[in-house]
């Protein structure tokens, strides 16, 4: 069954389409993903699904319900990880935990047994009484998650949930993201780590100026959009030159060259031989290729 | 944004009392810090003006100077404590602290953010002019019982400048430009509000003026009336005049900032 389903679903501001008509469905239970680069449209969309940002046009349904007529009772079911950091400084670590449980009319009993549960959870559990601005970032992302947990909700929303942490932070984020899919509840994610995408999500999409360009699971994606294997090679005109030579399909990749490849071995000893290449170095295509591939390498602001 | 836009119905649940709540739980928290400042102030006027300078002026309409300028003092105690709350605190809530951004991600919506801080913000003008009538009270300066009528007055006053000083939060862009709204606003408000000396000094082009759109004057009459115990009939007129401009302003205020939140 879809728990959320959009149509259509456009988002414009003055004049400016920051989603322009995608459709997209995500299956109850299911860890879906939203890649895309900066000011591709993914939060705009986690807004909508979010009743916080009314959508231009299209349709866009929530467990059933039109984020139009019944943002409540949408809210209610919702958790939600914000990409900013919005924790309430002027409280302590269990503070916010009662003060956010009260906006959903949790009874204080309930809240509190909550709180405990999901402190522990999420490796929180000796800091109780710190306030918010003694947290590191790792923390303070950890409690925003374990704050969108409070009301038990059937989906997730985390916009970049381990944007700027260190490896062992994200790592557990992603080990608890993991053991809480496990438990049914369906997790909509935005990021720009393809390697965290490629591990956790289920399906996802790939955005860019508003629109999808892609959907599937990782695996699928990098099987129907590009080789299977990349070689790397230093860059240079005459390298360049002999690829185009042999017609193999390379991309400048400004230092190195990309040569997409289902032969790997013809490649390498192609590059040895013909092009009089001293060093490459073969490895698996991965989600990474494709997101540039298809939202290219221009920086964006 | 049409004109009629500006005067939509607030749709607002019980649950707004949660964001209420919240402000009350940080002011008590910090309840030494925030219990003094709002009072030095109105003290030091009363020292300073009330009897130092009052003795020079004698008396104004048959009452000694500082039994004059002892109820405009409450005026602007529910003035100041409300339009702060709702200006600069406020702000630094939506804009800093991202804390409105935080309580939209729940069921609560934008009306009913503004409309707790709005109450929060009444809540502190009573909280403010409660402990000042305490202090005017130590003077001797007030008229008991009728006085005590000042302290549930100060909630509709408080929401008359709270709701004023959401419109200003809800245009404003960084909180440096809410210095205007103070000083062009709130201070002119704060001396020539028939406050340090009658409306009557004034020219009648002026005070027709004053009467039909200065706020804290109507906040200052019934103010100086409660506090000298004698209540007279058109009072009612200056209670309608805060009611009616609050409720105006109130609505204007929440739309207004819906129209920077919702985007």
């Amino acid at each position: 069954m879809d728990i959320i389903s959009a149509e259509s679903l456009t988002k414009k501001y003055d004049g400016f389409i920051a989603v322009d008509g995608i459709d997209f469905a995500v299956k109850e239970g299911e860890l879906f993903g939203f890649l895309g680069p900066n000011g591709a449209g993914k939060t705009t969309t986690m807004k909508m699904i979010q009743c916080v940002s009314p959508k231009t046009s299209g349709s866009l349904t929530v467990a059933g319900m039109d984020v139009d007529k019944e943002p409540r009772r949408i809210k209610l079911i919702l958790g939600v990880a914000p990409q900013e950091g919005n924790l309430d400084p002027d409280f302590t670590v269990k503070e916010n935990m009662i003060v956010y449980s009260r906006y959903f009319d949790i009874p204080k009993k309930v809240a509190e047994e909550r709180t405990a549960k999901l402190l522990e959870f999420f490796q929180l559990q000796a800091k109780v009484d710190t306030q918010i601005d003694k947290l590191s970032g790792g923390m303070k992302k950890r409690l925003i998650l374990a704050r969108s947990m409070l009301n038990e909700p059937r989906i997730l929303i985390l916009d970049e949930p381990t944007v700027g942490l260190d490896p062992q932070a994200r790592h557990l984020i992603w080990d608890q993201l993991i053991k809480l899919k496990d438990r049914g509840i369906t997790i909509i994610l935005t990021t720009h780590y393809m390697e965290e995408a490629a591990r956790l999500c289920d399906r996802l999409v790939i955005m860019d100026n508003g629109k999808i360009l892609a959907e599937g699971n990782p695996k699928d994606l990098v099987r129907k959009h590009v080789a299977s294997n990349v070689v790397e090679a230093k860059n240079s005109s005459q390298v360049m030159e002999c690829v185009k030579r042999h017609e193999l399909h390379a991309e400048d990749a400004g230092d190195a060259v990309h040569i997409f490849t289902d032969e790997p071995k013809r490649t390498m000893s192609v590059l040895m031989t013909e092009c009089k290449l001293e060093t490459a170095t073969v490895r698996e295509s991965t989600l990474e290729d494709v997101f540039l591939k298809l939202t290219g390498r221009v920086l964006r602001e | 944004m049409k004109p009629g836009q500006y005067f939509q119905l607030p749709m607002i649940s019980r649950r707004t009392w949660q964001v209420w709540r919240r402000n009350r739980d940080v002011f008590m928290k910090t309840l030494k810090v925030n219990f003094i400042p709002p009072i030095v102030e109105p003290i030091l006027y009363l020292l300073a003006l009330g009897f130092g300078l009052g003795l020079f002026v004698k008396e104004i309409d048959g009452v000694p100077y500082a039994d004059f300028i002892a109820p405009a003092l409450l005026a602007i105690t529910i003035m100041n404590a409300s339009f702060f709350e709702c200006t600069y605190a406020s702000f630094v809530r939506m804009y800093y602290q991202k804390t409105f951004d935080a309580i939209v991600a729940t069921p609560l919506n934008v009306d009913e953010v503004i409309t707790g801080e709005i109450l929060w913000g009444a809540t502190r003008s009573t909280i403010s002019a409660t402990i000042m009538l305490g202090v005017i009270a130590l003077f001797g300066l007030a008229s008991f019982p009728m006085a005590l009528l000042i302290i549930p007055f100060s909630f509709i006053g408080g929401l008359l400048f709270a709701s004023l000083a959401m419109c200003f939060t809800a245009v404003t862009p960084r909180i440096d430009s809410l210095n205007y709204p103070t000083s062009l606003f709130v201070t002119p408000m704060f001396l020539v509000s028939g406050t340090f000396f009658p409306l009557s000094a004034l020219p009648a082009a002026v005070q027709s003026f004053a009467n039909i759109a200065v706020p804290l004057v109507h906040v200052v009459k019934i103010s100086r009336a409660m506090t000298y115990g004698v209540l007279q009939i058109d009072l009612l007129w200056s209670l309608l005049w805060i009611s009616v401009v609050a409720a105006f302003f109130f609505i204007v205020s929440v739309n207004m900032m819906k129209r920077r939140l919702v985007v």
